[in-house]
């Protein structure tokens, strides 16, 4: 075995994304030491991508008439769970609905600048799924704020930050876990850390996928690390597939186009330059009557939101990515094969002022005006619901001493997520884990480091570099999106599903055997050996439980099984964990709704 | 089928060379597209650093034909030679290949306290204009891709990492320095520490920001002047002390409480 450097702490958080660094705010004001990982450079995390805005209920948004919009917690809760198609767990939402609110005014006082409302408060956008102006945002870059400022603010707590480090496994003794081993990008060197608790928040994975707004780190290392730790595994089958990526040119295919778009006015329109998304066979019978069932309606909505029902583009993520899917295949797409979104009727100045990165981003990238024409989408892997089992009030895992939070963890969104709701969870339940882990670290102390575990991993990292005749990572890497993004897309299928199935089990056999030339000073493709096999058995998971769940609910579309089945179905969730070699496939009732919340969808209609 | 040719330099701290790659071009593609083929399918030891692709993160800094540029913001089609030549940033240390070592800049940051509101303000929600936010938020704006310190002729040919923050924290301290709810005079390390005298303003991070903030102007120029009042100027000395202009409260600071130690390999006090 190689000599590795350890590290001590009380809390080691992995990932330093939104939800890493809030739980490592939470943490030290709890007065435990935390060391945090960066997979990349600090503030490089996923959080900087979004941009849409921070989904919390200040009702700070007034009607033409003067009065302030009727937002609260309970709407907030409401608008969720039914984004969610009911599947997401009742008690996380409740919290998450309660906190929001706090959890952002504190970004304030730790220096993020908001845009403001006329009143001198924080402005409020409109978003898909949400029934009033909820989306605290600055401009279209709210993620960039927000990880900023946290990073800004976990730096002047203190925290000692490892960049660059690719953690690959769990540390375990006995059932608890220990510690956490991993290597440096830069040198290649291993490393090992010892900790009272961990915090897992490595956001989503979603580069199985061809076409995904995924930077190179979402791999699903952390969820399978848990996996491989023994933990609990909900709702893998449902990915989101955001509406609106970019479509041309092909290089930039896939990149996100905010809904702040559709927030702002932005329309939907097919080749024959129809609003197909007032075509009555996309509203789903939950929404009806919620939304303008004409553009004029439409239309005067962006100036009199009271007397007026939003256009029905800012139908929840997972409607409008159908529609958009089945009038292309309808024939109606447009010329590169996405639809046309249309947002110059706002004017240049109202545009650059609200979009400015999606105008920077089309005209640099795309080689389009966004102020003159139209651009031209097609849903892009955006985000993954499913994720890690946890504890609502503490994040607690089901494998003691480790806790999760963020986009890794799951039960918040259900079968889908609203948009914004996102930054907001990393907040809530950042926050909500540091505070736990800190008290699970106060009554525990540091454990003992298996070193047959350290070597087993070290053999496994290792191999790729010694063999010398294996087949290359990237190909195994592309060869598996070609079969996620053809058979395990928006629109499901028995027939389709265990094909990329058939495929998955064939590409980790083949897996065992890669090779990547050179050393382990920064070397790519020894780095994605150790990645895409986590991205195999990940991707397995996601398909063997799009199999099971027989019904069309939020993200999962089965074309074979087109209808909700809330009799079956609609009563429990998916659990994934690991058997071994096996993936083990069981299902959990979903706990009953306490009356006081189930009244709360009379009362908000 | 049309191809590009790529030069990248490929080597490490104890040398290299310009190696040059055919690539495949597709319609629009950009630099970071070129890169990506040749780490897939000619040399998957090519070492390069990249996040978003979409420029918001500013993780793919290079020297693109010799000018600092992000990778996934520079299209194929802006170099009609068919021939690009793609460095590392060439102001901070080498690791390998496109990567270097930008750690100072980290290290650098944590010296800069973040926004201790003003007492009135502490714990309550503020209520600011969108006309009063607006110049902080161009600062804000920054994804620390950190071109501006790879360009600034302190740093890059004069090596003062030791005297000057560099126009990246400029632009930090600026969005601190300006938010109308900040509570601490931050204008002594302006002076000392931060080195804000060495900007000779010949403007050329202002040039290569990707986000098009105006460091120069909007950030350098107006924290020199206010400088220059507290430090340099008898007359407003003067008006304050006889109390015709306010003189201002804000405290300010000697060193941040606790500070974030960014761990490189082998030096770290926590080792166990």
């Amino acid at each position: 075995m190689e000599n590795c450097e350890t590290y001590e702490y009380d809390i080691l958080v992995i990932g330093s994304g939104g939800a890493g660094l809030r739980a490592v705010i939470a943490a030290r004001e709890a007065g435990c030491s935390v060391g945090v990982l960066c997979k990349s450079l600090l503030g490089k995390a996923h959080t900087v991508m979004a941009e849409g805005g921070v989904a919390a209920s200040l009702a700070n948004m007034t009607n033409p008439d003067g009065t302030h919009e009727k937002d609260s917690w309970e709407v907030h809760f409401v608008d969720t769970m039914k984004g969610g198609a009911f599947l997401n767990n009742w008690r996380t939402v409740e919290i998450f609905a309660k906190e929001a609110p706090d959890r952002v005014l504190e970004l304030e006082q730790y220096g993020a600048v908001f845009d403001r409302t006329p009143e001198g408060l924080i402005a409020e956008r409109p978003f898909g799924g949400h029934k009033y102006r909820r989306l605290n945002h600055v401009g279209d870059r709210t993620g960039l704020e927000i990880i900023r400022t946290l990073q800004d603010k976990a730096v002047s707590v203190g925290m000692n930050v490892h960049m660059e480090i690719t953690c690959t496994r769990l540390l375990k003794e006995g059932n608890r876990v220990v510690g956490a081993f991993g290597y440096y990008r830069e040198s290649g060197k291993f490393v090992t850390f010892k900790a009272k608790a961990v915090v897992l928040a490595t956001g989503g994975w979603g580069r199985m996928y061809r076409y995904t707004s995924n930077s190179w780190e979402g791999t699903g290392d952390g969820l399978m690390m848990a996996y491989e730790a023994g933990a609990e595994l909900i709702d893998m089958e449902m990915i989101q597939f955001h509406p609106t990526g970019m479509i041309w040119p092909p290089g930039m295919r896939g990149i996100l186009v905010t809904e702040g778009v559709r927030g702002e006015g932005g329309v939907l329109r097919n080749s024959k330059g129809e609003r197909f998304m007032f075509d009555k066979k996309y509203m789903p019978a939950l929404y009806n009557g919620q939304f303008a069932d004409t553009e004029e309606e439409g239309a005067r909505w962006l100036t009199d939101k009271q007397n007026n029902r939003r256009p029905p583009e800012l139908l929840p993520r997972d409607v409008v990515a159908r529609a958009i899917y089945r009038e292309i295949e309808a024939g109606n797409g447009s010329e590169h094969g996405g639809v046309y979104l249309d947002v110059t009727h706002r004017g240049a100045d109202y545009i650059k002022r609200k979009l400015p990165s999606m105008y920077e981003q089309f005209h640099a990238l795309g080689g389009v005006d966004i102020t003159k024409e139209p651009m031209e989408v097609y849903p892009t892997i955006h985000y993954t619901m499913g994720g890690v089992r946890v504890h609502p009030e503490t994040c607690a895992t089901t494998v003691d001493g480790l806790f999760a939070a963020g986009e890794v963890a799951a039960g918040l969104h259900g079968a889908n997520r609203l948009g914004g709701n996102s930054l907001s969870d990393i907040l809530v339940f950042g926050r909500r884990a540091g505070i736990a882990a800190s008290s699970y670290a106060k009554e525990h102390t540091l454990g003992v480091l298996d070193n047959a575990q350290i070597e087993e991993e070290q053999e496994y990292l290792l191999l790729p570099l010694k063999t010398t005749n294996g087949e290359n990572p990237y190909t195994i890497h592309s060869e598996l999106q070609d079969a996620m993004q053809t058979n395990a897309m928006i629109a499901r299928t028995e027939a389709g599903l265990l094909s990329a199935l058939e495929k998955i089990l064939e590409l980790q056999k083949r897996a065992e055997k890669l090779s990547a030339p050179g050393d382990r000073f920064f070397n790519p493709g020894w780095h994605a050996a150790r990645d895409v096999r986590f991205m195999l058995r990940a991707s397995e998971v996601i398909v063997r439980c799009a199999l099971e769940r027989k019904e069309s609910r939020g993200a999962q579309w089965r074309l074979d099984f087109p209808d909700r089945d809330d009799e079956v179905w609609g009563k429990k969730n998916l659990i994934a964990s690991r058997n071994g070699d096996m993936v083990k496939i069981t299902t959990r009732e979903l706990d009953a709704m306490p009356p006081e919340l189930k009244r709360l969808f009379e009362e908000t209609k | 089928m049309d191809t590009v040719t790529l030069k990248i330099f490929r080597g490490n701290t104890s040398g290299g060379e310009m190696v040059s790659y055919t690539v495949p071009k597709t319609p629009g593609m950009v630099v970071l597209d070129a890169v990506h083929y040749i780490q897939r399918s000619l040399d998957t030891t090519l070492a390069c650093r990249w996040n978003c692709k979409a420029a918001k993160c500013g993780s793919c800094s290079a020297e693109i034909d010799g000018t600092p540029r992000l990778m996934c913001k520079s299209r194929i089609e802006e170099y009609p030679s068919g021939e690009i030549t793609v460095g590392p940033m060439r102001a901070f240390p080498l690791l390998k290949d496109l990567v270097t070592d930008v750690s100072w800049n980290y290290r650098v940051a944590t010296k800069i306290p973040s926004l201790v509101p003003k007492p009135e303000v502490s714990g309550k929600p503020f209520v600011l204009q969108q006309e009063d936010v607006e110049r902080v938020q161009e600062f804000r704006k920054c994804i620390e891709c950190f071109l501006c310190q790879d360009v600034c002729h302190v740093i890059r040919e004069h090596d003062k990492k030791d005297a000057f923050f560099g126009p990246r924290q400029m632009v930090r301290i600026a969005g601190l320095e300006m938010h109308p709810m900040d509570g601490i005079n931050r204008r002594e390390q302006l002076k000392n520490e931060a080195g804000i005298g060495m900007c000779n303003i010949t403007k050329c991070c202002t040039e290569v920001c990707p986000e098009h903030i105006h460091i120069t102007d909007n950030a350098i120029i107006p924290m020199k002047e206010r400088v220059v009042d507290d430090y340099f100027d008898p007359i407003t000395k003067i008006l304050r002390k006889v109390g015709v202009l306010p003189t201002d409260k804000k405290a300010s600071f000697s060193s941040v409480p606790n500070g974030l130690t960014v761990i490189k390999q082998e030096n770290s006090s926590s080792k166990s």
